[in-house]
């Protein structure tokens, strides 16, 4: 090596180090620079016009029309909410339960194939659930259940239980997995049952695992766009049974976004309900994280 | 002599009733769903040819095949994976291999995994506030690429993280004790030694990327846009195009009377493409576990 060029290493092995930390903070700076440009296209209404009252509590939603503009987002809080509460009221036990049979009842051959299906399950896109959910699923249901033609919340909770449930089954098993084997062995040398081993044993101690499986679930709902967008219908109301379909915040920007001219109140206000997403997901996150890192620490 | 008590026997019913139920609701899960695939399968086999992918969609994309969207949608991967193999790559780097455990580390891991639950509608109005409007891009492949790239970020750390995590310390020290620095160590023992894992998480990326939807639908993609059949270079950077995820969305909600082997035909593209990626990678996993030297 030439002795200009060992002069230079430090500086490159600087450079390359700059480079790489860079990188490393780049996903702080991402996450800022997104809750920063998402509000920066709102903020004009928000510090205006914005009524956070009626957003809040009003169910009259009409941001296109002429003389009685109403910008009254409480339906669709609640469509989101109804859709992804009986999405997990359906998932949860399911995802649970084939989480538990997975880490401790299957054989190992089976178990391999098993976790391998439920990867490719969540890798299924979310316009390929919503497409399923129009076209197979709808017709099941309006069969099954003598429901009225047309997308209903039901349809869409279960197509959002069916894309919660490899997340909840992932996680949650891997929170099984870190139970310590002792434990197992402990509850079986006092004569226990698998079941009371499984529930007055296994549960309780992996229980912020799982619990933080159940709200990363509850954070892929909340936030899921495309497939509810195309499975739960389009009326903007209070949903009175699991049979009406309803409008969430997320398929609501899908749907107005394109047609809203920019910088229009509308515009705007759909940027509001995206920092309200921002928002709830960023708590269940970080609940979620927080959760999770409790036991790590223990 | 030896014979089960009453409660001995409801121990034993009780135990193979938990089993069963178990088994039926992992079969509830799994069963139903390979059903469905099948059926798009079924459904959309009598239109699957090569000339359906070669051929543009027609007549208000009621015939013909899905070449546009198809090519705008490998541009679209193409170019995200180009931005965020790198950044991913090395700040996995940095995360395994210079932080600390410190508040700092923790915060880059909280954003990782915020910038990973952040719904998908979200980055759609981030990209649609940030590069087609204050960069001024403009919608176009590059913004919704970009707007796809910082979506993927996430996916690619986490993989690689864990690659990186899978090389022995003792690895690193030898290198160190040779007088090797920081980053000759890294890049001559610990990336070529965790490059197959690496490489899945790559392969991860390109499936995720070719799913999404709603990033590309306010940043890049549009309805419809007709281009040169059979020429690969047919979109430029700064071009709107189509996109095969959002195409199927319009096909199937927005235009009426299309004919449900065209619906079917373009969901089991996506799909197919999706779910080649995510096996790819599993058998590299699986591979790679197999050849492991230490």
């Amino acid at each position: 090596m030439t002795p200009g060029r060992r002069h230079l290493e430090p500086l490159k092995e600087w450079l390359i180090e700059r480079f790489i930390w860079l990188c490393g903070v780049s996903a702080i700076f991402f996450v800022f620079a997104i809750f920063i440009f998402v509000f920066r296209e709102g903020a004009d209404y928000f510090f205006s016009g914005f009524k956070a009252g009626e957003f809040f509590t009003s169910i009259e939603w009409y941001p296109t029309s002429r003389t009685h503009v109403r910008y009254g987002a409480l339906a669709l809080i609640t469509g989101t909410f109804s859709v992804s509460f009986l999405a997990m009221f359906l998932a949860v036990p399911f995802g649970l339960g084939a989480a538990v049979f997975i880490s401790e009842f299957c054989p190992p051959r089976l178990k391999e194939g098993l976790k391998i299906v439920i990867e490719l399950l969540a890798a299924i896109p979310s316009v390929v659930w919503g497409f399923i959910g129009l076209t197979i699923m709808n017709s099941l249901i309006v069969r099954l259940f003598n429901a009225p033609i047309g997308l209903n919340m039901f349809n869409g909770a279960i197509i959002l239980a069916l894309m919660s449930v490899p997340i909840i089954v992932s996680i949650g098993e891997d929170a099984l997995k870190a139970v310590p084997d002792s434990y197992r062995e402990a509850a079986v040398a006092l004569g226990c049952t698998r079941w009371q081993m499984i529930f007055r044993v296994l549960l309780p101690a992996a229980r912020n695992g799982l619990l933080a499986a159940v709200m990363l679930g509850i954070g892929r709902a909340v936030g899921e766009t495309m497939a509810v967008l195309m499975a739960t219908g389009h009326s903007i109301r209070i949903p009175h049974g699991v049979l009406e379909p309803v409008r969430t915040l997320t398929a609501t920007i899908a749907a107005e976004l394109g047609e809203a001219p920019v910088h229009s109140d509308h515009y705007q206000v759909l940027f509001i309900i995206g920092i309200l997403l921002f928002t709830i997901t960023f708590v269940i996150n970080i609940t979620a994280d927080f959760i999770v890192r409790g036991i790590g620490r223990k | 002599m030896f014979e089960a008590t009453d409660q001995t026997r409801r121990k034993q019913r009780q135990e193979s009733a938990i089993k069963y139920l178990l088994t039926t609701m992992t079969v509830i899960i799994v069963l139903p769903l390979l059903l469905i695939i099948f059926y798009l399968f079924y459904k959309a086999a009598p239109i699957l040819s090569l000339e359906f992918l070669l051929e543009n969609p027609i007549h208000g994309m009621r015939s013909g095949g899905i070449w546009a969207p198809l090519l705008g949608t490998i541009y679209l991967v193409l170019i995200s994976l180009l931005i965020a193999t790198p950044v991913g790559i090395f700040a996995a780097i940095y995360l395994n291999e210079y932080s600390r455990e410190s508040w700092m580390t923790r915060v880059i891991n909280l954003a990782v995994v915020n910038l990973a639950g952040v719904p998908s509608i979200v980055h759609a109005l981030f990209g649609l506030g940030a590069f087609v409007l204050f960069a001024g891009i403009g919608r176009s492949i590059l913004a919704a690429s970009l707007t796809l790239a910082i979506m993927t970020l996430p996916v690619i750390i986490a993989s690689t993280k864990e690659a990186l995590a899978a090389v022995p310390h003792s690895f690193r020290e030898a290198c160190w004790n040779v007088g090797a620095t920081r980053w000759q160590t890294i890049r001559n023992v610990v990336l070529p030694n965790s490059i197959s894992g690496i490489l899945t998480g790559v392969i991860l990326q390109v499936s995720r990327a070719a799913g999404e939807t709603a990033p590309v639908m306010f940043t890049g993609a549009v309805f419809f846009k007709a281009i040169q059949t059979g020429d690969p270079f047919a979109y430029g950077l700064l071009d709107q195009c189509m996109a095969l995820s959002m195409h199927l969305f319009t096909i199937s909600t927005q235009v009426p009377d299309v004919p449900d082997a065209l619906t079917y035909g373009t969901a089991v593209v996506l799909l197919g493409v999706v779910l080649l990626f995510n096996a790819l990678a599993i058998l590299l996993r699986i591979k790679l576990r197999g050849k492991k030297k230490w």
